[in-house]
């Protein structure tokens, strides 16, 4: 008799545990459950003891610090400098612009895609874990300008964008279906748009007064040069990618030459190579500034890792789907983009947001070259009188920001691997 | 690859669609617009070089490098060459990567082997660690332990002491042999630790940082192995009557190696490079020693190549003992 | 997984190696005129490195605006240049990287509180060209009072905290040496984190520049507590500086700054430089004021500037004393002596050649 215990909480491994010699194997009461899981024996319940106490200790020594000793003051006094760095105050309607510009596509996407369930999974349009997120955001509105003591109108400035979000999702949702389907096709094709757009709204042209990449600073220029990296560096990483696997050595050689430079190195050297030495190897003036170098570095450095991702997925395809298109008479392109491509990139999925979750946290090292992302920043208020020695309080407050952004792309990500996924069944 | 695809109609292939041509004009086009942009990027790398007067030349290895560093394996002061100091560096990087690697291996095997536990509090806990340490970039966790955990520690008569083991601001005190082989703990002279085995608290703050970040991403390959053993092995374990750390210890996890070395590999590579953060902690490595002589000699190509060089070798070191230990763990056919 | 043939790269690391060899050090020094003033009209900004975190030479505040006696300096030649202070944009710059922004182009010029030495200044070695000296300075050692110490020969086997890249780390190793002291050398890239080691009590002393010491402990939490060992160490005349090889920039920078001088010693100051400039009209019998003030003669055009550069940086940024005096001086949190930094008529260094 195997008592079978639900694995870790991925869901995806097999529970292993041994059987033990355990009196009954199903528990239907609560107390019953935390003693088959705490104290099925005595060692077991040794060591849950002793790591309730530990726990215990960490959380209450925690709570107290941050209740009792921490000084906020240091992240509530500079929530701008961290959030946008030394962007001009008087261009900043520009980036609030963009926030609701944002905050509307986004609920407007998350609508449709409630109003649009995958053909074989039915359901109802808003689920247990769809409502969780949508309180989430609205505790996280409520309480998040109160936190960091901003004052009233940038209070009200953020609800009024979470109000904007949770309306744009809810109209999108009830009433998607009935949009003529031209409009919802317009949806996804407006991102990119945006992105456009947005950069605009940054960088300035187009009649709008120039802020030079100096400027951009925090949490703005992080989530800038982690999404620049992110976007150019997914048709650099495919095409490597199938370079890598060509059948011509001069294409396959470049690709391992490119793949295995970039992956040999530190990251820091390369950024050492792009402040220091790419300026002695671009015609005078060609170099561009310094903020676009660390980006363009970014985005090589990731392409490199995104190609070893592509890869594995090129090659869990199977051979005979190429040659099955070939013998359609597709051509070369033609076979790779309709039939290749697509399920290959779905099957590197998982580990090319692992690569962009960790070019997201590698935007840290910016800091190392005298950028001011979000670290930089960080490091320039430490450096101010009012606030030296607030170390704790800055990168614990980082840290969470970091691990939101993190988690929330790892969550993304699988729920797209479940909509993307051809074979699941509904639940 | 399939043969030359066959062709429905009689009359010629128009070139583009020739198999036989295709291949080679894409490469000559594409060798072509690889060569020039190399040509552009190294021509104007050897003219500007040459107009600051910094073309390649290795000769200021020789000079005195003129500045200390704090710790060192190998004897080194001011008055000895460049080359001398960035092998000082070297020599560090090496070990903090070495005992890193140790660390995390042990770490990351160990929580690993938790996430299989039966006690659940124990399984949970193992998947925290993994989810906190993969979601936070590693230079603000080591930022965290130099800054908030390290140098906040006590020093002289205060600091942390267990039997044998000394933990202050000034750095880690182990006991361990002395001059005659006689077993010294440390102790305190004139109010500064004194040990036979000493670790600055940089070093120390970078080893913890590195280890407790590697070891986040080995457990979840050694979580990957071990899952990937068939359940039978475990039920067939433990109807021999083996204990779960015995069955474990003596036949999950030696069948679990085979799919968790190849995985290791890249991760003690990871830790390798990740191993030039130590700047941020004033550790003196590789990458922190470069940055000083490139400070002082403007010879920033040169620098490179060095670090590019040394990392590159490290990397293919990794490998290649990591290949050796994959053929020993790979099951032989017999 | 194919194994990957990583020792490829190894070729053009080979490569270097050997092409080393027909490499010779003999660098020429430059001569080529390139265009950094037109450059930096056409952009219509001046690019000036900075330190970015050193209160009383150039600080970063809350209000996203610099402050100090580099910034200032960057703020005189924009106006000298461009005709507006405001025309600048700050790069933070760490003392490790800024010879290669320089050097690469990045920034037009440094004014971060830079120490001129014979190897930062010649062809062979960093290859800058240094303008005049903004600030007369020397290497100190600040202590906690609760140390003890008195002299460096009371650190002897301590550790101390220094910045990496800068001369103050090599001058800390000569005088260590010369002196036979042991002590550890802990090496932060920035100077935030060198001071956050040393509050942090990793390290008995911490070394730099006397003002930047003095700067610093302005802004502790307990000033008190923090002194500096009576030790000078070294000269450290901090001093702006520009690329090599743009004579004509430099002389730019360097008159710039001269002006700067000359209007202390002339009495001229940010609130009566108009007046002045009205009165030179008046008068043509004030030969040397109207020259200096560009009323009369091409001194702006022989520089390449405006001929009412001279007015344009007093009127932005004051004379060299009231720079001073509002950056780090009595008007400033630093409060610190002039000293070497009087005038040359009051038995100080600052000294401009005449504008003739």
């Amino acid at each position: 008799m195997t008592s079978i215990q639900p694995g870790p909480e991925s869901g995806s491994t097999p529970p292993l545990r041994p059987a033990r010699p355990a009196p009954k194997s199903v528990q239907p009461s609560w107390a019953g459950a935390l003693r088959q899981e705490l104290f099925a024996s005595r060692t077991d319940g040794l060591v849950s003891v002793l790591l309730i106490m530990v726990i215990l200790a960490a959380a209450v020594g925690l709570l107290r610090w941050a209740l009792g000793q921490a000084q906020w003051a240091v992240i509530q006094a500079n929530t701008t400098l961290f959030a946008i760095g030394r962007y001009p105050i008087q261009q900043q309607w520009r980036l609030w612009l963009l926030v609701v510009l944002v905050a509307a596509l986004s609920g407007v996407s998350w609508g449709l895609l409630r109003a649009f369930p995958r053909a074989d999974r039915s359901g109802e349009i808003w689920p247990f874990n769809d409502r969780l997120a949508v309180a989430l955001l609205g505790f996280l509105a409520a309480w998040l300008p109160a936190a960091l003591a901003l004052g009233l109108p940038l209070q009200l400035r953020w609800w009024v964008i979470t109000a904007l979000l949770v309306a744009t999702r809810w109209l999108a949702g009830h009433w998607g279906r009935s949009w003529p389907p031209r409009l919802v096709k317009l949806v996804p094709m407006s991102w990119p748009l945006l992105y456009l757009f947005g950069m605009v709204l940054i960088a300035g042209g187009l009649g709008l007064p120039r802020v030079p990449p100096s400027e951009w600073g925090g949490l703005l220029l992080t989530l800038l040069m982690a999404s620049f990296a992110i976007l150019l560096s997914f048709p650099i990483g495919v095409v490597v990618a199938l370079g890598r696997r060509s059948s011509l050595p001069l294409l396959r050689w470049a690709s391992v030459l490119y793949i295995e430079f970039i992956r040999g190195a530190p990251l820091i050297t390369l950024l050492f190579l792009g402040q220091n030495i790419l300026g002695y190897m671009l015609p005078g003036g060609w170099a561009p500034d310094r903020v676009w170098r660390a980006a363009w570095v970014l985005t090589f450095f990731c392409g490199a890792y995104l190609a070893e991702a592509v890869r594995a997925g090129l090659s869990a395809v199977p051979p005979g789907q190429l040659e099955a298109a070939r013998s359609l008479g597709l051509s070369m392109p033609q076979a790779l983009q309709r039939v290749v491509l697509p399920q290959a990139l779905r099957i590197a999925l998982p580990g090319a947001v692992g690569q962009f979750i960790s070019l997201l946290q590698d935007t840290t090292l910016l800091s190392l070259i005298g950028l001011l992302d979000l670290l930089g920043t960080a490091r320039t208020v430490m450096a101010n009188p009012e606030f030296l020695g607030k170390n704790a309080e800055v990168y614990l407050t980082l840290a969470v920001l970091f691990w939101c952004c993190c988690a929330a792309l790892g969550l993304g990500s699988r729920a797209l691997e479940r909509r993307l996924d051809p074979t699941h069944s509904p639940a | 690859m399939s043969a030359t695809p066959v062709s429905a109609t009689p009359e010629r292939i128009p070139w583009w669609r020739d198999r036989r041509v295709m291949p080679w004009i894409v490469q000559a086009v594409v060798g072509l617009v690889l060569l020039l942009v190399i040509a552009l990027l190294v021509g104007n790398l050897v003219r500007n070089l040459t107009a600051a007067g910094l073309l390649l030349s290795w000769r200021w290895l020789g000079q005195p490098a003129s500045f200390d560093v704090a710790e060192s394996l190998i004897p080194f002061d001011a008055s000895m060459p460049y080359w001398r100091a960035l092998l000082v560096g070297l020599v560090n990087s090496l070990r903090v990567i070495l005992v890193g690697l140790v660390g995390a291996t042990l770490l990351g095997t160990a929580m690993g082997m938790a996430s299989f536990s039966g006690n659940g509090l124990l399984r949970r806990l193992a998947r925290v660690y993994v989810e906190v340490i993969r979601n936070i970039p590693l230079l603000l966790q080591l930022l965290f332990w130099y800054f908030v955990v390290f140098l906040a520690l006590p020093n002289g008569t205060a600091a942390f002491q267990l039997p044998g083991i000394v933990l202050s601001k000034s750095g880690l005190y182990l006991a361990w042999f002395a001059q005659g082989f006689s077993w010294h703990g440390p102790e305190l002279v004139n109010g500064v630790w004194q040990a036979p085995l000493r670790f600055s608290v940089e070093f120390t703050a970078l080893l913890t940082g590195l280890i407790t970040y590697t070891g986040a991403f080995v457990a979840e390959v050694v979580r990957g192995g071990i899952a990937s053993v068939p359940k039978g092995q475990w039920e067939a374990a433990t109807s021999l009557g083996l204990h779960w750390s015995a069955s474990m210890r003596s036949v999950v996890l030696p069948q679990a190696l085979r799919v968790i070395v190849p995985g290791l590999n890249s991760q003690y590579i990871s830790l390798a490079k990740n191993s030039s953060l130590a700047v941020a902690v004033g550790y003196v490595d590789l990458y922190s020693v470069s940055e000083t002589t490139l400070n002082q000699t403007g010879r920033a190509l040169e620098v490179f190549l060095l670090l590019l060089g040394s990392y590159l070798i490290i990397d293919l070191l990794i490998s290649a003992v990591m290949n050796g230990v994959n053929q020993l763990v790979q099951i032989r056919e017999r | 997984m194919q194994p990957s043939p990583r020792w490829l790269l190894a070729l053009p690391l080979l490569l270097a190696f050997t092409l080393s060899g027909c490499a010779d050090d003999s660098g020429s020094g430059g001569g080529v005129q390139s265009m950094k003033l037109s450059t930096i009209r056409g952009r219509d900004k001046l690019v000036c490195g900075v330190d970015g975190k050193l209160p009383g030479f150039s600080f970063l505040g809350p209000d996203g605006t610099y402050s100090g006696l580099d910034a200032d300096t960057c703020r005189a030649v924009a106006a000298a240049v461009l005709g507006d202070p405001a025309k600048v944009e700050y790069r933070d710059l760490n003392s490790s990287e800024r010879f290669a922004a320089l050097a690469s182009g990045e920034v037009d010029m440094l004014a971060r509180n830079t120490t001129m030495t014979l190897s930062r200044d010649s062809a062979g070695g960093n290859g800058i060209t240094f303008g005049p000296t903004t600030f007369y300075d020397g290497q100190g050692v600040m202590v906690p009072v609760a140390s003890g110490a008195k002299t460096l020969k009371d650190l002897d086997g301590k550790p101390i905290c220094v910045e990496s890249g800068t001369t103050t780390e090599l001058n800390l190793a000569d005088r260590m040496r010369e002196q036979g002291i042991a002590y550890t050398p802990l090496k932060f890239q920035t100077g935030d984190q060198t001071y956050a080691a040393y509050l942090g009590g990793r390290c008995v002393a911490v070394t730099s520049d006397r003002s930047q010491l003095a700067a610093k402990r302005s802004s502790f939490p307990n000033p008190d507590e923090h002194i500096l060992l009576p030790e000078v160490m070294s000269k450290e005349p901090l001093t702006p500086a520009s690329v090599n090889g743009d004579p004509a920039w430099a002389d730019a920078m360097r008159w710039t700054v001269f002006a700067l001088f000359q209007a202390e010693e002339l009495g001229i100051t940010k609130a009566n430089v108009a007046t002045k400039v009205a009165e030179a009209k008046a008068n043509k019998n004030l030969a040397d004021l109207r020259r200096f003030l560009g009323v009369e003669g091409d001194f702006g055009k022989q520089l390449g500037l405006p001929a009412d550069f001279v007015p344009k940086a007093i009127a932005a940024v004051g004379n060299y004393g009231e720079l001073f005096e509002r950056n780090v001086g009595s008007g400033s949190p630093l409060k610190l002596e002039r000293a070497e930094n009087r005038l040359w008529t009051q038995g100080g260094l600052i000294y401009s050649p005449p504008f003739r």
